[in-house]
């Protein structure tokens, strides 16, 4: 187990004679065998800070620490980390067996030890019927998982993961990420674990990292980012539907934005008029998307609750300890 | 589409064995001239059936090759051939392989300059560069040996190109779990590309083996050495001037014999040849 802590990390391209800046900065300090979520749209710099820590990006700027060792100018084998790819990028000529060996064998360990650890580790992972076959005999969700054996039998002190778990399909990805979870408990190593899918960075972080336009917005547990987002960009990145964010809300001061999750807005007798453009049955819930003070908003119901005809107006009342406040000009909050 | 009509089959089968025959026959011409004696060829007719001078034929082109034209024996034509072929095919790979893997892999000044160097030479054959190569050649004092047989011929952007492709269809990310594995550049060579690399190299293997072995101009021009002569110059060099004075049966016995490597390597390694063109292991 080992603290990273990324200190002031910025990241330049050279692009011909003009030069790219795609991370802006970044401060952040990862306990020992914490889990963390680095999370943001597609090309918010979120993997390359990610390869910038396995040492497969070069550090323009600022320090990458692993434990106490300062491990900018380290080769990515000697910095003590493991890596699980996106396409899993296992060595196709390889069986199973070799593919999580293959490390240990270049660092010569006795073959006696390499055997213990990769039959545990495909214990854990319930891969010990399929030790002798090659990837591409495998399914996707088996390949997920010699990935994952590859980077546990290192034993690493930190793992990173770049999206392991897009290529799989909804149900595996699902079951996939309750065994992550479990293997995060079991092991206790420190992970750094980049996704663009914001679902599995709430129930998958013990703190995540909310990244945009390679600076990061928001650093805190799931609930801190969920309930006090840090800006209007974390506010409608995070939830699904988004926040609704509004420039003139009724009762709102100029110069701000007023955020309310759509959850937080009860149709009753009182409160705003909406007028009701369409709706939507997800089953336990229904969606109600409308427009107040000419602003569009999205409002969260039950299910056994009327459903709203269009173009009808109903009453809607914002809880107000759930309002949330931004400033206009920095999106900041308030 | 699929179909069951008896004439449609017929057809197609009389085509194709229409089409075997068509290039099986001057094989076979071939054969046949190299089992009779000279008189027996040059009858008209000629003979279409094998002759009874088969075992003598290829005894006497292998010892002593032919008693009016050039007298090297085949057998050491047939080594000469095989040592010519052999060179060009591994140092082609071996060489084109390592020079892809730079290329690819590697980021060093004038990186793109020299791949458009490599691959603007395939736009120059060996025949075009023939005369200043052979003066280099001859200068280096490398006429009449292996050497000169095979150097000038190693170099080659086309399996240089080939292999680029090949090492551009694997993911980066292998090359980065590799470094993450701690393999360093060499390690990763031969530990993941080459096996990977397999069966592209058994595909080019067989056909710069059959290249290397039927090379004409290049060996004509720099071996004027009989103990030199690869199987194709020796053949060339059986022929004297008049027709009459070939002894055909030995040009054609050599011939036979000069065939034989070629589609021993292509039926052995046929179907490594065919999935190295048709797919990769990924």
């Amino acid at each position: 187990m080992a603290a990273i802590s990324l200190r002031n990390v910025v990241k330049r391209y050279r692009t011909g004679v003009q030069e790219v800046q795609v991370i802006h900065g970044v401060n952040a300090e990862v306990a020992p065998g914490e889990f963390v979520v680095i999370v943001g749209p597609s090309g918010c710099g979120k993997s390359t800070l990610l390869r910038m820590v396995a040492g497969l990006e070069e550090i323009t700027g600022g320090e990458v620490a692993i434990g106490d060792r300062v491990v900018n100018n380290l080769e990515p084998a000697d910095r003590d980390i493991a890596m699980v790819f996106q396409n899993y990028a296992l060595y196709p000529h390889m069986t199973v067996f070799d593919n999580m060996a293959y490390g240990l064998k270049i660092r010569k360990m006795p073959a006696a030890e390499i055997r213990s650890r990769v039959d545990k580790a495909a214990a854990i992972l319930e891969l010990g019927q399929l030790l002798q076959r090659k990837p591409r005999e495998l399914s996707g969700g088996q390949r997920q998982r010699v990935a994952m054996g590859r980077a546990i039998v290192r034993q690493p002190l930190v793992f990173l993961f770049d999206e392991p778990l897009s290529n799989l399909d909804a149900k595996l990805r699902a079951q996939t990420r309750i065994e992550i979870q479990k293997l995060h408990r079991e092991l206790g190593i420190t992970s750094l674990f980049v996704t663009h899918d914001q679902v599995e960075a709430m129930t998958l972080a013990q703190r995540m990292l909310v990244m945009n336009a390679g600076r990061m917005e928001q650093f805190g547990t799931p609930e801190e980012v969920y309930h006090r987002p840090a800006s209007t960009f974390v506010a409608s990145f995070i939830g699904s539907p988004p926040m609704n964010l509004m420039n003139h809300a009724p009762g709102a001061r100029a110069g701000t934005i007023m955020g309310i999750r759509p959850e937080h807005l009860d149709v009753g007798n009182s409160g705003w008029e909406v007028q009701v453009e369409t709706t939507e049955l997800l089953g336990a819930e229904r969606l109600i998307y409308g427009r107040v003070a000419g602003e569009q908003i999205i409002v969260r119901s039950a299910e056994n609750q009327p459903n709203p005809a269009p173009d009808s107006v109903i009453r809607v009342a914002p809880r107000e300890d759930r309002l949330h406040w931004f400033d206009a000009a920095t999106g900041k909050r308030i | 589409m699929v179909q069951n009509r008896p004439w449609v089959t017929f057809c197609s089968h009389a085509i194709l064995i229409l089409g075997v025959l068509l290039v099986a026959f001057p094989l076979y011409v071939t054969f046949v001239a190299s089992t009779h004696t000279l008189e027996e060829i040059l009858s008209v007719p000629m003979p279409l059936t094998p002759g009874t001078h088969l075992w003598e034929n290829y005894a006497q082109v292998l010892r002593s090759g032919s008693t009016r034209g050039a007298a090297a024996p085949v057998g050491r034509m047939m080594f000469n051939s095989l040592v010519m072929a052999l060179v060009i095919a591994f140092g082609k790979i071996a060489i084109s392989i390592v020079a892809s893997f730079a290329i690819v892999y590697f980021r060093f000044p004038l990186r793109r300059t020299f791949f458009w160097m490599i691959f603007i030479t395939l736009m120059l054959p060996v025949e075009v560069r023939i005369i200043p190569t052979y003066k280099v050649v001859s200068d280096l004092g490398m006429l009449n040996s292996y050497v000169g047989l095979t150097l000038p011929l190693i170099a080659s952007a086309t399996a240089t190109f080939l292999f680029r492709q090949f090492f551009l269809t694997i993911p980066d990310e292998l090359a980065e779990a590799a470094r993450m594995d701690g393999a360093g550049p060499m390690r990763f060579f031969f530990d993941v590309l080459l096996p990977l690399s397999a069966t592209s190299i058994a595909a080019l293997f067989v056909i710069q083996f059959i290249y290397g072995w039927n090379q004409y101009l290049w060996p004509l021009l720099i071996t004027s050495d009989e103990s030199m002569y690869t199987a194709v110059i020796g053949i060339k060099r059986m022929i004297v001037g008049g027709d009459a004075l070939t002894e055909w049966q030995l040009v054609m016995a050599t011939a036979m014999l000069a065939m034989i490597p070629p589609a021993i390597v292509v039926l052995l390694m046929q179907k490594w040849f065919v999935k190295g063109l048709v797919d990769t292991e990924k």
